[in-house]
């Protein structure tokens, strides 16, 4: 869906990007990841031509961009920033409104879809006559997905969209976004520099240093097979949790015991990841989990179960 | 202090037609000059803030042309555009223009970029972006701009009356050449109501809710524009001839007052800096001016002295002034300075400030080549006998009096001299040799009178304006209250004249006030 080739960007003497190619398919959600000043923001811009590389193409829907009017091309991509880029002079209905308007809906259409968006976004209706200033962080950055989700654009672009939000209100509005049915269909490329957001949100993750890919790939990838050193010493810190989370209960299935006979547990979907199972397993306040797959075969895993099957799953991988 | 507000409010009820034009007039110019200041100013200052290496030559340029003084920039003015509303217009819309400039510039500078990003982002085209974004969030910067430069304007707009355009300036500057307090107040209250009203109203605009600026924004233009109007309010009623009369003359019962009393002259009036009052005369702009019987500019611009064939100008005719104890201590004295008794007349000395202002030549040589072609030019003795001490004041006329008598005592006395020249006004001559700071100083009768002596209106009605009487009085005054002696009247007589164009005045067969009067009362 999104091709960038060998695109490069400078910035005076200092290479921002340099000859970066990659690929985004349809529906996927790729997280730009890498710390600052990798050119992960310049990446994202370049895609709707808030800069202009040096060199280098992208193509979108097999259409060069150069080759379009940029106005029209972002009218067709959602933008999230990090600190939201609400105009503070229009209402939080004017504000969702502001791409409609510019792509002349009739007045009845645009009322509709803002109500519609404020309800997703867990807004109360009250709020479309208030200004941005009135609204807390975590209402502002809803306001702007709602206005960047407002056209149905086929693309978002989202420039470390939870970035400037406090921890409680990040989780909050993380878990909101991947819940979200209009994000399902949609193709999203995330900046960030937040490891543990990049696993939770993202199907492909790219880690970027110095302008170029150090690798691309799906989260398990970029854990259990690092295209190099770069890769494992970025993950190094967190490498624990972030294992956890990208390990799904199906992958340990050989190692985990049988069910037993006992009622009393708490079910589980075998394509929940580990971190959910240790999760369920400290809220509950119980010894074992009932684990089922698609084929309604069950497991039961207390925490030592769940530990011992991790130690032989990676085994496995190392070999 | 209570009779000085109830003389005031006097004045100002008295004068309340007078200060309602002047008002509009004010207001006028005021706006006149803030609407093209916007009209340009804004679309400039967009420009700068979109190709910002144009803003540091831009607001160079303006900066430069605000710190040019206020007189100095409508001196500038007066050669390319004449007197009148234009120059004032001109230089108080370039006063206008950095503050707009300045505000519309940081005002969009200073928009949060996160919030511009978002609007090109979401697909805003560049009169989008200006329109919905970068115009209503700059707009409180922008109308503090239109705020400054309001205030400014309301100021500077009291200096249109130096150059004829009107305004409040006639009062304040009418004021302060007569020495008249409720004058001044007359004209500096207003001015400063209107400063503080404008200031006010913008202050209320600019706090107005973002949303409803947009309807209020529309509204500007349109009052900006009636406001302007106001200027052509008080239509003057035009006569043929235009007179310019310095903001003293108009003030004055030896001036315009007396013009229309004893003369009953009715003639469309502007009130002109007496600086530039000469040359508009000289280029058509004004056919009539109030003078100096004296003044170079006369032979320079080619002017004829109107006759005051009923004798409203009091006679001023020059004479030295000179403290007793300096005629004992110095027995010649008196017979050196008589010496120039009846040498100069009217047309000479205007010839002798003729060259003096405009030929440029110094006061001294011009004094020096007069005496020469006199035979009263004597090198100076060897033995010196004590210093006389001579004053003057500051401008030409004073001078080239000064050196003159300088050069005469020393050639005739065994005096040593001291100039003392550049004493500012009357004033201050005065008070300096009522302090024994100098010793003379030349003098009119006409001043002596009415500036120093300052006798109730009947003792002046009863000199009549005869120049004998007059000096008769003053001479008899001084002595018995000062201790201070006049000597003879040099000759010439340095009063308020009216003055036309030669080719003009010539034309119409206008020789004296009176035959002015008919010719206007005909057309």
């Amino acid at each position: 869906m999104i091709k960038v080739q060998g695109v490069s960007k400078s910035y005076n003497s200092l290479k921002a990007v340099n000859e970066l190619s990659l690929e985004i398919k349809e529906e996927e959600n790729l997280i730009l990841l890498g710390a600052s000043g990798c050119g992960k923001t310049t990446t994202l811009k370049m895609i709707n031509c808030l800069i202009k590389p040096d060199q280098g193409q992208i193509f979108i829907n097999g259409k060069n961009i150069q080759d379009q009017s940029p106005i029209d091309l972002r009218r067709n991509i959602g933008y999230v920033l990090q600190n939201n880029g609400l105009f503070p002079h229009y209402s939080v209905a004017q504000n969702i409104a502001i791409v409609p308007h510019l792509l002349k809906w009739d007045k009845k259409r645009i009322e509709t879809r803002v109500d519609e968006l404020l309800e997703k976004l867990h807004l109360p209706n009250s709020y479309r006559s208030r200004y941005p200033h009135e609204l807390s962080g975590g209402q502002q950055q809803r306001v702007g997905i709602a206005r960047a989700l407002a056209a149905h654009p086929p693309i978002l672009l989202m420039d470390e969209p939870f970035g400037a939000l406090d921890n409680v209100t990040r989780t909050k509005i993380q878990e909101e976004f991947k819940a979200l049915d209009e994000l399902k269909r949609k193709t999203i490329v995330m900046v960030t520099h937040d490891v543990q957001e990049a696993f939770t949100l993202g199907n492909q993750i790219c880690l970027m240093d110095k302008g170029a890919v150090v690798q691309i790939g799906k989260p398990w990838d970029l854990l259990f097979k690092p295209s190099h050193s770069l890769v494992t010493s970025f993950l190094q810190e967190q490498r624990l949790q972030l294992e956890f989370k990208t390990i799904l209960l199906a992958a340990l299935w050989p190692w985990l015991p049988t069910a037993d006979q006992t009622d009393n547990h708490i079910t589980l979907s075998s394509q929940s990841t580990l971190w959910d199972a240790l999760e369920r397993l400290q809220q509950n306040k119980t010894e074992t989990l009932q684990i089922v797959d698609h084929k309604k075969e069950a497991k039961t895993a207390g925490f030592e179960q769940l530990m011992s099957a991790i130690y032989r799953y990676k085994k496995t991988i190392v070999t | 202090m209570n009779e000085q507000q109830q003389t005031l409010w006097h004045f100002m009820w008295q004068q309340a037609d007078k200060l309602l034009v002047q008002t509009l007039q004010h207001i006028g110019l005021t706006f006149i000059s803030l609407l093209i200041a916007v009209l340009l100013g804004l679309p400039l200052g967009i420009l700068i803030a979109r190709n910002r290496n144009l803003s540091g030559i831009v607001l160079g340029t303006v900066g430069i042309l605000q710190t040019i003084p206020s007189i100095a920039l409508l001196g500038f003015l007066i050669p390319v555009l004449g007197i009148g509303a234009k120059p004032a217009i001109v230089a108080l819309f370039l006063y206008a223009l950095l503050p707009i400039i300045r505000n519309t510039y940081t005002g969009i500078t200073g928009i949060n970029p996160t919030v511009k990003e978002a609007a090109i982002a979401l697909g805003l085209n560049k009169q989008q972006l200006l329109l919905q974004v970068e115009l209503p969030l700059a707009m409180p910067v922008i109308l503090a701009g239109i705020r400054t430069a309001t205030v400014i304007n309301v100021g500077v707009a009291t200096l249109a009356s130096y150059i004829a355009a009107g305004g409040l300036g006639e009062f304040i500057f009418g004021g302060i050449s007569l020495n008249n307090t409720n004058m001044i107040l007359g004209g500096a209250i207003p001015a400063a109501l209107l400063a503080l009203l404008f200031d006010f109203l913008l202050s209320r605009l600019q706090k107005l809710n973002i949303k409803t600026l947009n309807r209020t924004t529309l509204a500007m233009p349109v009052l900006l524009i009636l406001l302007s109007l106001l200027y052509f309010v008080p239509a003057a009623y035009g006569t043929k001839l235009v007179a310019g009369f310095t903001p003293e003359f108009m003030g004055r019962q030896d001036g315009n007052v007396g013009l229309e009393r004893i003369y009953g002259l009715k003639i469309h009036t502007v009130v002109i800096n007496d600086a530039v009052m000469y040359k508009a005369a000289y280029e058509k702009q004004l056919d009539v001016i109030s003078g100096y019987s004296t003044d170079g500019r006369l032979k320079a611009y080619d002017l004829v002295v109107l006759k005051d064939d009923k004798g409203i100008f009091p006679p001023y005719y020059a004479a030295p002034i000179v403290r007793n104890q300096a005629l004992e201590k110095f027995p010649s004295l008196e017979k050196t300075l008589n010496l120039l008794v009846g040498k100069i007349n009217d047309s000479v000395m205007t010839d002798l400030n003729y060259r003096v202002d405009h030929l440029h030549q110094s006061p001294e040589r011009v004094a020096h080549d007069f005496l020469k072609a006199h035979g009263l030019w004597r090198e100076r003795g060897g033995k010196k006998n004590g210093t006389v001490r001579l004053g003057s004041k500051i401008f030409g006329e004073q001078y080239i009096l000064a050196s003159l008598y300088s050069q005469l005592i020393k050639g005739f006395t065994d005096y040593d001299v001291v100039a003392k020249t550049g004493l500012g006004g009357t004033k201050i001559c005065f008070d300096a040799l009522m302090n024994d700071q100098i010793d003379l100083y030349p003098e009119y009768t006409g001043t002596g009178l009415l500036a120093i002596l300052k006798p109730p209106q009947q003792t002046i009605d009863s000199l009549g304006g005869d120049k004998d009487k007059t000096f008769a009085y003053v001479k008899d005054q001084f002595e018995k209250k000062y201790g201070i002696s006049w000597l003879k009247p040099i000759g010439f007589n340095n009063a308020y004249a009216l003055m036309m164009r030669k080719q003009q005045a010539e034309t119409f067969h206008i020789e004296t006030i009176s035959n002015l009067k008919e010719y206007l009362k005909n057309q």
